[in-house]
């Protein structure tokens, strides 16, 4: 018996938001992202619009890395000493979307770097890239706040995506981003209620919903992955049926989470049963980030050019079949 | 949970003088109080004073949509009323409402279909209101017969079991309850279902902790609407917490809150 297809008609839908700004608009970026706007689940399209692709955002950092696995380092070890070179590579060979820029070094036991490297620094990549910016604390909640507000006054007017405001330290990013002009990352730890409050709380330092963008805190494959997907899951039926609290868009470092992964790193010596390093690491990054994408990543943060490609054209394929 | 505020009727006093006046600060007043206490929807009344109920009905709809684009509720028991406003309405319209009576239905049904509202129908006819779940089950079966026939969407139909107050009807009650739960079960996709909360207190002391006593049980019976008060905050503290036992809301610390400001 043939069967009509259910379709489903949601009441609300996800913030739309624009990264990055061109001449015109006050900034200097030759291409802007826009993200979210959504009226469906993801790929649904016969249930309603989805007018934004999600996009990918390479890492980078701001010192060499120097616990990458031996995959990482052979494609990118020649450009870690410049993030700019390494920003470059990525932008005009693998065609990523944004950048996403980790202040790693200047956490106090990785090298202690100042505001006034850091603001050097991301004045270096505005001035040689094109593309948005994205830009993340080392995650030492007092070193972040003397940082990054100043990055984002050296970078006032162009729309970067600053991160990470938690629930114990967002005061100073929110306020910062607020003056210069930014859109912020709320980050949670998998955990819908706190990603919710924190919205909340951002909300209430009279800073845009529409500014801000949701970072659940995903696993990688084997390592919490399908209980991120549940939240941000929930998180988004929430949001199309009325709940303008979690009703924003997504960022996952997918990446990062897959690079953790023993069964990513791990060298074939190691595990010969697990099959050449080379190959795992990528398919463990493209796995983990392609599943994120079915449950509602706006932005992806990956690593790997070769994973970076692949989920880069598995975008492409989905969005054919609207 | 869909709020429709009950407050912009004819019978209140300030609402009935401001019709007759055409006094739009006053109607607009209380539509923006409603709609700032969480209401999804307004529903509109003129009430014993109105001398020509379709103009001041359309007075009242345009003078609500200067300051809102939320659901209206046009509420009149005249199927004449319904037609000779409903052109003036931009916003979604919820028609409130027809009985089981055919020479309702056939006016008000292609009417809703035509202008793509919902429709409010009360399992009641002209024989009186059911005393009991059976009964009420009888004729939303028939308003639901009636629907499939016309091709109306029952997505769009609210079922209303027609509440009784408390101390007129005390027997009732219960199978009221039951109705709004045997309701949801009468075809797939469901009916919505909806009640006139305010009823259930008519005539006694304090009205808002039965009011808001009988909403949670009715929510807990798949309730999708009420016509209420919203600016009973108790009322509302209770239907928000009743949505979040039934895990239709996502808990925060800050939950009630949250509710509120996602309706702005």
């Amino acid at each position: 018996m043939l069967k009509e297809l259910a379709q489903e008609k949601w009441s609300g839908k996800i913030n739309s938001i624009n990264i990055g700004a061109t001449k015109e608009e006050g900034g200097s970026r030759t291409s802007v992202v826009k993200i979210g706007g959504q009226a469906t689940l993801p790929f649904i399209f016969n249930d309603g619009d989805i007018p934004h692709r999600p996009v990918i955002a390479a890492e980078v950092w701001d010192i060499a890395p120097n616990d990458w696995s031996s995959t990482l380092n052979s494609e990118l070890e020649d450009v870690y000493s410049d993030p700019v070179s390494w920003s470059k590579k990525l932008i005009d060979e693998f065609k990523v979307d944004l950048i996403c820029l980790k202040l790693q070094g200047a956490h106090p036991d990785l090298g202690d770097r100042t505001p006034t490297q850091e603001v050097k620094l991301v004045k270096d990549i505005i001035s040689n890239v094109g593309v948005p910016l994205i830009v993340i604390g080392c995650g030492d909640d007092s070193k972040d706040n003397l940082i990054l507000p100043a990055c984002t006054e050296a970078t006032k007017g162009e729309k970067c995506l600053f991160g990470s405001a938690v629930q114990d330290n967002y005061k100073t990013l929110v306020a910062a981003c607020q003056a210069d002009g930014h859109n912020i990352i709320a980050e949670s730890p998998i955990d819908i209620n706190i990603a919710k409050q924190l919205n909340i709380l951002i909300h209430e330092m009279g800073f845009g919903l529409d500014k801000i963008v949701i970072n659940p805190t995903v696993g990688a494959l084997g390592y919490g992955l399908e209980y991120a997907y549940s939240i941000m899951e929930r998180a988004r039926l929430a949001a199309l049926t009325g709940d303008k609290m979690v009703a924003q868009p997504f960022i996952c470092f997918s990446g990062p989470e897959a690079w953790r992964a023993k069964e990513a790193k791990a060298s074939i010596e190691e595990h010969p049963e697990w099959g050449k390093e080379l190959e795992r690491g990528v398919i463990w990054e493209v796995l983990t980030s392609a599943t994120f994408l079915q449950s509602g990543a706006d932005i992806l943060v990956m690593r790997h050019p070769k994973a970076i490609s692949t989920v880069k054209g598995y975008i492409t394929k989905l969005m054919e079949i609207k | 949970m869909i709020i429709i505020g009950e407050l912009l009727n004819g019978m209140y006093k300030d609402v009935g003088k401001a019709i007759v006046e055409k006094d739009k600060s006053v109607i607009q007043k209380i539509a923006k109080s409603q709609i700032e206490a969480g209401a999804d929807a307004l529903d509109l009344n003129c009430g014993p004073v109105s001398k020509d109920q379709v103009s001041d009905m359309k007075w009242l709809i345009e003078t609500v949509q200067e300051v809102t684009d939320k659901i209206i509720v046009i509420d009149s028991s005249k199927p004449k009323v319904i037609q000779g406003a409903i052109r003036s309405a931009k916003n979604k319209v919820i028609i409130n409402s027809t009985t089981a009576d055919k020479e309702k239905l056939e006016i008000l049904l292609p009417l809703a279909k035509e202008y793509g509202c919902s429709l409010i129908a009360l399992s009641m006819d002209k024989k009186g209101i059911p005393q009991n779940k059976d009964q009420r089950l009888e004729l939303a079966a028939s308003i639901i017969g009636f629907c499939m026939e016309k091709d109306f969407p029952i997505n769009e139909l609210y079922l209303d079991p027609v509440v009784m107050p408390v101390d007129v009807a005390q027997l009732q009650l219960k199978e009221i309850i039951e109705s709004i739960r045997e309701f949801k079960l009468l075809c797939d996709p469901a009916p919505k279902t909806v009640v006139g909360l305010s009823n259930i207190s008519q005539g006694i002391l304090d009205r808002s902790l039965v009011n808001r006593t009988f909403l949670v049980m009715a929510q807990e019976a798949g309730l999708d609407a009420a016509i209420a008060d919203p600016l009973d905050k108790k009322l509302m503290d209770c239907m928000i917490t009743a949505e979040l036992i039934l895990n239709k809301q996502i808990y925060c610390k800050a939950y009630l809150d949250a509710y509120r400001k996602s309706k702005k």
